[in-house]
C-alpha cells in the first residue's frame, strides 16, 4: 500500500467540518443512492418470495425432491433442474480447475516476463466474451465435434457403464460442463495467479534451500500456502457456473430428467427459466418458476458468500485491508 | 486533451452507429417519414404507430410475410410480431402486455375464465404438423403409422430399425441407431395439436401423458419454438421432431408420410391440409376451437390444425383496435394467397365468413369498430 | 550403495519436475485454445457476412435470405444507454458515499448488498424486472430491459468508484479542507475529478459487460423486427437476435448470428480497450 493512498482511517480522521446544509445534503443524498443497492436486493428477495408463495404452499419441501415437471397435471418438482445445475457445474470445475491452476502456476512462476502480459490478457479476454456467443459456438461447432469425437467413442466402448450410458446426441450435460469449464477458467486462473504471486518469497527460498526442484517447491511449499485463497477462487467459479444461462440452455438438451450419464441431456435452473418463464400460463406454473428463481438466487448467494468468506479470511491473515 | 478522448470516443462511436442507423437502409420506410406524421393515438417517436403481437411459432413464417407485406402497403403501421410460443401469446395477452396474441392451442374453458375479459379466437390459416427426421442414408420418405409415432414419442421404440417402424417401410434399410426425439421446451400450440393427435390414436399416450401445450414428455430433447425443434433435428443425426411443414421444407429437412384414419399414407402438404380443414366449417361455427386432428377423408393429413389470433372483444384503444381489425380483414382475404406459397392451407370459405362476423362483433367503448356488415350471427365463442 | 539409489531418486525427481512443468506450459496453451477457436469461427464466418446490408437493413421475413441486424445493433446501444442512465447515478454516488464515509455501519451493509448483487445470475434480475416493470406497465419495453441491465451495472460501478476515490492521495483532500472548502465541495470538486479516469474505466467496463447480456432482455425488451427508437416499446438487441438465430435451423440465420457475434465482440473489445487506455494515465498513482 503506497503512502499516497488514503486509508479509511485517514479519511475518517479528516476534520468533520459540516458547514451547514451543503454537507448534510451531500451525506444524505449519497447515502440514499447507496441504500438503493440494499433496497434492490431486498426487493428481489421479497417479490420473488411473494410470487412463489402459491407453489411453496402447494408443494412444500417436496418441491426439491420431486422429479415430475408436469404443467398439464400442475405438478412441479425441481430436482431435475437442481441436479442438472450441480452436475454440469461440477463437470465444469473438474475440467477447469486443473487447467486453471496449472495455467496460473505457469503465469506466476514459469512464464518469461514478456509472455506474462499477453497470456494473462488472452485469458482475461475469455471472460469478456458474452455467454450467448459461447452458446452460438457451442451449438454450431463444439457440440457436433464433441458428439462425433468424444461421445460416440465413449458410447460405443463404455456404453454399459452407467456414467456413459445413453445415446450420443451431442447436446448433453457433458457439453454443458465443457462450455462452463471454458467460461469459468479465467476466474480460477486469475484468482490462483494472484494468490500464488502473493505467497512470500521465503517459502520458495526455504524449499530451494532444502534442495527441492522447481516443481517440488511450487507444489509442496507455495501452493499449499495459498490453498485457502485458491479454494475461494474455485468456489467463486462455481458460483458463476451455477448462474450461467444462455450457453447452458443452448447445449444441455433441455430435458427435465436427472441421470448420472454424462451423455444424457439435462436441464438447469437458469435454463428452465429462460425457456418457460415468459409463457407459463397456469398460476401454479408461474409460482413454481418464481420459486425456482428464488432457489437460484439462494444457491448463488450461499456459494458466493462462502467464496467471499474464504477470500476474506485469507486477506485478513495477510494483513490486507477490507 | 488525451484523457477526454476516451470519453469522446465512445460517444462518437455511438453517434456514428446511430447516424448510420438513421440514414441509409432502403428497406426501412420508417426513415422516410421522420416529420409531420398524422398524430395517432399511440405517441410514438418513430413517427408511425406500432402494434405488438406475440405467440405461436407455428404460423410465424406466414405471419412474418403478412406483416411485412402489410407494412409495405401501409407504411405508417408496423406490426411487431415476436414468436415466443403459443403459451407465451396467451400469457402476454392475459397480462395485456401485447395488443394481440397468437396461439394454435385455443383457450380452454378454464383459461378463458382466467382472462380479464372476453377473448375472440380468429382462425387465420391451417397448417400441417410434419414429422421431420434426420436420416442421411435413408432416401425417399418414411411411412409412419400412428402406432409407430406414439411408440417413438413414448420411448417404447428406441431405435430406428424397430419393427413398428420397419413393418411399414419394407425395402428401406433403417439404421440400427438410437432415435433422438425432439420436442418443445416452451408452451406450444404445435405441441397441443400433436399431443391431441397422439391422445386420439394412442390410449397409452392419453393415459400416461395427455394433451396440452406443455406436457411431461417421456423422452426427448427440448427445443425452443418450432425453430428450435427444427434446429435440433437438423443438428442431430437420428433425430425426429414435430414441426410446422414450412420449417421442414424451408430447411430441406426430411419429413414422413403418416397413415390417416382412412388407412392411406398421406404426405403433409397444402392439399392434404386443405382436405383436413375442408369439412370443418360447420363444426367451427358451433365452437371455433374444434380440433381437426385425424380428420375424416381419404386425402386428409391427420396431424393438422388451425391457428388462431387472439384479441379482446372489448378493445381499450379504439384506434389500435381499428388498425388491428383492418389488418386481420386483409389477412383473411388477401393474405390467404400468400399462405399457400408458404405451405399453409388457406381458410375454407365458411370459416372466412365466420371470421368476418366475429370481426364485426369487436367493439370499443360499446361501439363496433368496423363499419357494420350485414352478416348473420357470430359463431360461438368461449 | 546408497549413492546409486540417491542418484536414481534424484533422476526421478528431475524427470517429475520436467514433466509437471511441461504440463503447466501445456495447460496454458490449452487455456488459450478455446478463445482462439471461438475467435477463429467468429472471424471466419462472421467476416464473410458483415457487409453494409448487415448494418443498414431490417431482418427479412422467415425463410427469405438476406436482411440485416440494424434494429438489434442500434437497439443494443440504446438499451445499454438506458442502463447507464439508471445504473451510473446509483453506482457513482453510492461509491462516493462508501469512500467518503467509510466508518458508517450502513456502508458495510451496502457493500454486502453490492457483493450479493454482483453474484446474482442476470436472469433472476430479468424475472424481477418483468414482475415489477413489464406487468404493471402492461408492455414490454426497452426501458424495462435497460433497468434490468442497469441493476447489473450497479455493483461494478460502485466498487470501481469506491476504489478509485480511495486511491486519491489524502494530501489533496486535506489541503482542500485546510483551505476551508466544505466537505461536499472537496469531495465533488477536488477528489472526484482526480478519480475521474478510474471511474470512467469502471463505467466502460460495466457497459461492455452488459452489452452481451441476453437472459434479462428475453422478457423485458422482448424483440422487434422493425427499427425503433421508442424506449416505451419492445426493442431488438444483438444478443437476443443472436440467440434466436443460433437455435434455428436456417443456414442464413446462422450466418447472421456469426456476423452479429463478430459485431458484438467488436463493440465489447472497443469498450474494453478504451477502459484500459484510461487507466494507463493513472500509472503514476498506482502502487
Amino acid at each position: 500500500m503506497s503512502a499516497l493512498e488514503t486509508s479509511p482511517e485517514r479519511i475518517a480522521a479528516a476534520p468533520r467540518r459540516f458547514t451547514g446544509i451543503g454537507d448534510t445534503l451531500f451525506l444524505r443524498i449519497t447515502q440514499l443512492f447507496a441504500l438503493v443497492v440494499l433496497g434492490v436486493v431486498i426487493l428481489t428477495v421479497c417479490t420473488t418470495a411473494f410470487k412463489a408463495m402459491p407453489a411453496v404452499r402447494a408443494f412444500g419441501f417436496r418441491f426439491f425432491t420431486s422429479t415430475t415437471w408436469d404443467p398439464v397435471a400442475d405438478k412441479f418438482g425441481a430436482w431435475p433442474f437442481l441436479w442438472g445445475t450441480i452436475y454440469s457445474s461440477l463437470i465444469g470445475l473438474v475440467l477447469a480447475v486443473p487447467v486453471g491452476v496449472a495455467t496460473a502456476i505457469f503465469l506466476a512462476e514459469l512464464a518469461p516476463r514478456q509472455l506474462r502480459g499477453p497470456v494473462s490478457f488472452l485469458i482475461e479476454l475469455l471472460a469478456a466474451v458474452p455467454s450467448v456467443v459461447y452458446g452460438l459456438w457451442g451449438v454450431l461447432v463444439m457440440v457436433p465435434w464433441l458428439r462425433d469425437n468424444v461421445e460416440a467413442p465413449l458410447s460405443t466402448r463404455f456404453g454399459s457403464v452407467p456414467i456413459f450410458a445413453g445415446a450420443p446426441f451431442g447436446v448433453s450435460v457433458l457439453a454443458a460442463g465443457v462450455i462452463l469449464a471454458i467460461m469459468i477458467l479465467p476466474i480460477v486462473t486469475a484468482v490462483t495467479r494472484d494468490v500464488i504471486a502473493a505467497v512470500p518469497r521465503e517459502q520458495r527460498e526455504a524449499s530451494f534451500g532444502l534442495g527441492s526442484t522447481r516443481w517440488e517447491a511450487i507444489w509442496n511449499a507455495v501452493v499449499p500456502f495459498g490453498r485457502v485463497g485458491i479454494f475461494g477462487g474455485i468456489v467463486l467459479a462455481l458460483g458463476r457456473a451455477i448462474g450461467e444461462t444462455m450457453a447452458v440452455t443452448m447445449v444441455i438438451g433441455n430435458r427435465p430428467e436427472a441421470s448420472v450419464s454424462l451423455l444424457n441431456p439435462a436441464y438447469s435452473l437458469a435454463a428452465v427459466l429462460a425457456n418457460e418463464f415468459s409463457e407459463a400460463t397456469g398460476a401454479l406454473h408461474q409460482a413454481a418458476l418464481q420459486e425456482i428463481t428464488l432457489v437460484l438466487f439462494g444457491l448463488t448467494f450461499l456459494v458466493n458468500g462462502l467464496a467471499r468468506w474464504l477470500v476474506w479470511s485469507v486477506t485478513r491473515k495477510a494483513g490486507g485491508r477490507r | 486533451m488525451k484523457r477526454s478522448l476516451f470519453v469522446v470516443a465512445p460517444v462518437l462511436f455511438a453517434a456514428a452507429m446511430t447516424s448510420l442507423a438513421g440514414c441509409g437502409g432502403t428497406s426501412s420506410p420508417s426513415s422516410s417519414e421522420t416529420t409531420g406524421s398524422v398524430p395517432k393515438s399511440t405517441v410514438s417517436s418513430s413517427g408511425g404507430s406500432q402494434l405488438t403481437g406475440a405467440g405461436a411459432t407455428f404460423p410465424y413464417p406466414v405471419y412474418s410475410k403478412w406483416f411485412d407485406a402489410y407494412h409495405q402497403k401501409h407504411p405508417e403501421l408496423q406490426v411487431n410480431y415476436q414468436s415466443i410460443g403459443s403459451g407465451g401469446g396467451i400469457q402476454q395477452l392475459k397480462a395485456r402486455t401485447v395488443d394481440f396474441g397468437a396461439s394454435d392451442a385455443p383457450l380452454s374453458d378454464k383459461e378463458a375464465a382466467e382472462m380479464p375479459a372476453a377473448v375472440v379466437h380468429l382462425p387465420t390459416v391451417a397448417g400441417a404438423v410434419a414429422l421431420t427426421y434426420n436420416l442421411p442414408n435413408v432416401t425417399g420418405k418414411l411411412r409412419l403409422t400412428p402406432e409407430a409415432v406414439a411408440a417413438i414419442f413414448l420411448g417404447n421404440a428406441k431405435k430406428w430399425n424397430d419393427p413398428l417402424i420397419a413393418s411399414a417401410n419394407a425395402g428401406v434399410s433403417l439404421p440400427d441407431t438410437a432415435i433422438a426425439v425432439a420436442h418443445r421446451s416452451d408452451g406450444s400450440g404445435t405441441s397441443y395439436i400433436f399431443t391431441n393427435y397422439l391422445a386420439a390414436v394412442s390410449p397409452e399416450w392419453k393415459q400416461k401423458v395427455g394433451a396440452g401445450k406443455s406436457v411431461d414428455w417421456p423422452v426427448g430433447l427440448g427445443g425452443k419454438g418450432n425453430e428450435g425443434v427444427a434446429g435440433v433435428v437438423k443438428q442431430t443425426p437420428g433425430g425426429i421432431g414435430y414441426v410446422e411443414l414450412a420449417y421442414a421444407i424451408q430447411n430441406k429437412l426430411q419429413y414422413a408420410l403418416v397413415k390417416n384414419s382412412s388407412g392411406t399414407f398421406i404426405e403433409p402438404s397444402v392439399a392434404s391440409t386443405t382436405a383436413a380443414a375442408k369439412g370443418a366449417g360447420n363444426a367451427l361455427k358451433k365452437d371455433v376451437r374444434t380440433a381437426i386432428v385425424n380428420a375424416p377423408g381419404a386425402d386428409a393429413y391427420p396431424i393438422s390444425g388451425f391457428t388462431y389470433l387472439l384479441l379482446y372483444k372489448e378493445q381499450p384503444d379504439a384506434t389500435k383496435g381499428k388498425q388491428m381489425l383492418e389488418l386481420f380483414e386483409w389477412a383473411i382475404h388477401d393474405g390467404q394467397t400468400m399462405a399457400a406459397d408458404l405451405y399453409y392451407a388457406p381458410l375454407p370459405k365458411e370459416v372466412v365468413a365466420l371470421n368476418e362476423s366475429m370481426l364485426a362483433s369487436i367493439q370499443s367503448a360499446g361501439q363496433p369498430l368496423l363499419p357494420s356488415q350485414a352478416k348473420q350471427g357470430a359463431g360461438s365463442q368461449p | 550403495m546408497g549413492g546409486n539409489q540417491a542418484t536414481q531418486w534424484r533422476r526421478v525427481r528431475r524427470a517429475q519436475n520436467l514433466f509437471m512443468l511441461g504440463l503447466c506450459w501445456l495447460a496454458a496453451l490449452l487455456a488459450m485454445l478455446p478463445l482462439m477457436l471461438v475467435l477463429y469461427h467468429i472471424g471466419k464466418t462472421g467476416m464473410a457476412s458483415v457487409n453494409l446490408e448487415f448494418f443498414t437493413h431490417l431482418p427479412k421475413p422467415v425463410g427469405e435470405s438476406g436482411g440485416g441486424m440494424r434494429p438489434g445493433i442500434v437497439g443494443s446501444l440504446i438499451i445499454v444507454g438506458i442502463a447507464s442512465l439508471a445504473g451510473l447515478p446509483v453506482g457513482i454516488l453510492g461509491g462516493i458515499y462508501l469512500a467518503e464515509f467509510p466508518n458508517h455501519r450502513v456502508g458495510g451493509w451496502v457493500r454486502f448488498a453490492a457483493d450479493v448483487l454482483s453474484g446474482v445470475p442476470s436472469i433472476v434480475l430479468g424475472v424481477v424486472a418483468y414482475t415489477l416493470l413489464v406487468v404493471p406497465m402492461k408492455r414490454f419495453s426497452a426501458l424495462a430491459g435497460g433497468m434490468a441491465l442497469g441493476l447489473i451495472m450497479i455493483p461494478i460501478v460502485l466498487r470501481t468508484t469506491e476504489e478509485m476515490i480511495r486511491l486519491v492521495p489524502s494530501s489533496l483532500r486535506e489541503a482542500s479542507l485546510a483551505l476551508g472548502i466544505p466537505r461536499w465541495r472537496t469531495a465533488l470538486g477536488i477528489v472526484l475529478p482526480a478519480a475521474r479516469a478510474g471511474i470512467v474505466t469502471g463505467v466502460l467496463l460495466s457497459a461492455a459487460r452488459v452489452m452481451g447480456e441476453t437472459a434479462p432482455l428475453l422478457f423485458t425488451a422482448l424483440g422487434n423486427n422493425f427499427f425503433s427508437l421508442d424506449i416505451d416499446r419492445p426493442m431488438a438487441s444483438m444478443p437476443v437476435q443472436i440467440y434466436s438465430y443460433a437455435i434455428s435451423p436456417y443456414e442464413d440465420w446462422h450466418r447472421m448470428a456469426w456476423a452479429g457475434a463478430l459485431v458484438l465482440v467488436g463493440i465489447i473489445a472497443v469498450f474494453s480497450l478504451l477502459a484500459r487506455y484510461a487507466t494507463r494515465d493513472r500509472l503514476g498513482y498506482r502502487s
